[in-house]
């Protein structure tokens, strides 16, 4: 026997080894292995919807990107616009070299719409009833310029040009019907029979593409009555002379009128489209918030049910010389980690969510190593304002009542 | 006479209420090194509430408690924390032992507060095991061991720290008359191996089976005999 200090300075004091308290708090949540799971799991789908909001707005962000990287943000396209008198203007017959000649261009092609020509699969339709497609002249440079490629069959070059030949847009052969293009489907286009050669992609930076029908410049005023000026300019030029490129453009195309011509960088409103998901991710990201916090609060109250029914086990631990700080780690441990056992699940479920949305889209699954961060910090402050209140409560707790609780 | 591991002087301990209950009434206690004594009375005479304040969980309202030299009054919570870590040892009538644990896990848990590795919990525990001879249930659970065994792996773990005084409510309450001889044979057992020893009981054949007898009644103590 040793210790007869009257100040109790003869005493070591009681020890509680910081990894004794996450076995005492694991150990008290293995006791109860459904509850625990169940309270976990509303953090869970907190942090999963959060994590998921993220990684699917993240992945969309990477495809965009991924596209621009592949398609170049250096494409002008220039189209008339409108007179003040509200008629559409048209672009000189010449505007096409006219761009050529602009020193750092590198690429010019252009579309020019044939009149009054509708594209029928027979030629028994109604000529009343339109079905949205346009008729094109296309240059044999186009499809290179706009960065497109052909889904089936070839593309219209010079040989093809002279010909009745057509190149449907990705909506335009949906619309007619036509998956063919071994030259045996041929399409009424203004009255005359124009045989099916190809079938385009989607073309992201000319979206006006997918729903016309594509015939050689030649072939268009031979046939077509199409009248040889342009409607519309793709240009490419160096990436860093984009800016000067879309400065002289207008005045360069028409001289006379340049501010009818409307210039436009298709890249940007690919970029913009990327940028109007932020709006719903924020909100999205609040519900997934709000469902953080209604996780939170279930976790708050398994606590304050477990402190309860816990009152003996809280004595006994007293009795072998826990202090109130030591009750109070052990509860307010457990709820932290009831907390990371949800993000943890919740973190992997929004991964998965991200991987299976982005899969069943063709986009390149991505997850910014903060949002998992972010979720490690949620679900521990949470796990620690949670049991804040039941930990203090278990730690007030007097001894002898907790052990005289039955 | 041996030094005190208990002293008492005109202990009160009241619970408020209306009218208040003086669960101890003055009570003048000395309890010195190596005894084994019942504290002996009928229900509601004092003598849980007594071996709340022999084992600090429970402070008196009047006179002083002095465990193990230790004046009670005077420390603060945190101190009287690390006295029942490392002075006291206590035998509870429903045993206490964590469901789901291991036999050797719970004596260790009697360490758990003296900041002791689990390995060195762990070794300690296996020796108090063999100490009330049931190394052969180190593995067992709580609800694969018997009322007696149970028991005997409370006193196991309140004796795992060493303690300078055991203290037992009522820890013959749940078991039959065999088990609980066999409990108090283990007491008589840690009596000659040197161990304090006070042992609540209102069972008066256990109380006479020990070599002093306190009676408590009404929160005062009527008969002290040895
Ligand atoms: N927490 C409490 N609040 C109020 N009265 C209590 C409390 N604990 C015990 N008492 C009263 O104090 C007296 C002594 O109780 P106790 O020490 O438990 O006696 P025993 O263990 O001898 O049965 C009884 O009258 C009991 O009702
Ligand atoms: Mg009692």
């Amino acid at each position: 026997m040793s210790g007869r200090d009257v100040s109790g300075v003869g005493v070591e004091p009681s020890r509680l080894r910081p990894r004794d308290v996450l076995r005492v708090a694991g150990s008290g949540l293995r006791a109860r292995p459904l509850r625990a799971v169940l309270s976990a799991l509303g953090i869970a789908v907190g942090i999963a919807a959060m994590v998921a909001v993220v990684g699917i707005s993240a992945s969309s962000r990477e495809q965009v990107n991924q596209q621009l990287d592949a398609l170049g943000t250096n494409l002008l396209t220039v189209a008339p616009g409108t007179t003040l008198r509200g008629e559409t203007a048209a672009l000189p017959a010449d505007s096409v070299d006219m761009v050529a000649r602009i020193g750092p261009v590198t690429t010019v092609s252009a579309t020019g719409t044939v009149p009054d020509a509708a594209v029928y699969r027979t030629d028994r339709i109604d000529s009343g009833q339109t079905n949205g497609l346009a008729v094109l002249a296309a240059r044999p440079d186009l499809l290179e310029t706009v960065a497109g490629t052909v889904a089936g069959g070839r593309w219209l070059d010079d040989a093809l040009g002279s010909f009745p030949a057509v190149v449907l847009g990705s909506t335009a052969a949906e619309r007619l019907g036509v998956t063919r293009t071994d030259g045996s489907v041929a399409v009424s286009l203004g009255g005359e029979w124009f045989t099916v050669v190809g079938v385009l992609d989607p073309v992201p930076l000319a979206p006006e593409l997918d729903s016309a029908a594509l015939v050689g410049w030649p072939v268009a005023a031979s046939l077509l009555d199409f009248d040889g000026s342009p409607t519309v300019l793709y240009e490419r030029s160096a990436e860093s002379q984009v800016d000067a490129v879309r400065s002289v453009l207008p005045a360069t195309v028409n001289p006379e009128n340049p501010e009818e011509v409307t210039v436009s960088r298709p890249s940007d409103a690919l970029a913009a489209q990327a940028a109007t998901d932020e709006t719903l991710t924020t909100l999205l990201l609040a519900l997934g918030g709000v469902a953080l916090l209604v996780g939170g609060i279930g976790v708050a109250n398994t606590m304050v049910i477990a402190v309860l029914e816990r009152r003996s086990e809280i004595g006994l631990r007293r009795a072998l010389g826990a202090t109130r700080a030591h009750i109070r780690r052990q509860f307010l441990g457990e709820s932290v980690l009831l907390a990371a056992l949800g993000g943890v699940g919740g973190a992997l479920l929004g991964g998965a969510v991200t991987a299976a949305f982005a899969a069943s889209r063709g986009w390149p699954p991505a997850l910014p190593s903060w949002v998992l961060a972010g979720a490690a910090g949620a679900t521990i402050v949470v796990g620690a304002l949670a049991g804040a209140y039941p930990a203090a409560r278990a730690a007030r707790m007097s001894p002898t009542a907790a052990l005289t609780a039955t | 006479m041996s030094e005190a591991v208990v002293e008492l002087a005109g202990v009160v301990r009241e619970y408020p209420g209306a009218p208040p209950v003086r669960a101890l009434d003055g009570v003048d206690l000395r309890i010195g090194a190596g005894e084994l004594v019942a504290i002996v009375g009928p229900s509601g005479s004092g003598k849980s509430t007594l071996l709340h304040v022999l084992g600090t969980l429970d402070r008196a309202d009047a006179g002083t408690v002095r465990i193990d030299g230790h004046d009670v009054g005077a420390l603060s919570d945190a101190q009287l924390s690390a006295l029942r870590a490392r002075r006291i040892g206590f035998v509870f009538q429903q045993f206490f032992l964590t469901p789901g644990v291991s036999a050797l896990d719970n004596v260790a848990d009697g360490l758990l507060y003296t900041g002791l590795s689990l390995r060195e919990r762990r070794d300690r525990a296996h020796d108090g095991l063999a100490a009330v001879g049931l190394t052969h249930r180190e593995t067992h659970r709580p609800n694969q061991l018997s009322g007696g065994e149970r028991q005997r792996v409370a006193v196991a773990r309140a004796l795992a720290g060493s303690p300078s005084l055991l203290l037992a409510d009522e820890p013959t309450g749940n078991l039959d008359t065999v088990a609980g001889r066999g409990v108090v044979d283990l007491l008589h057992e840690l009596h000659r191996a040197g161990t304090t020893v006070v042992v609540i009981t209102h069972d008066l054949d256990v109380a006479r089976s020990l070599p002093r007898q306190v009676h408590l009644r009404d929160g005062r103590i009527e008969r002290d005999a040895a």
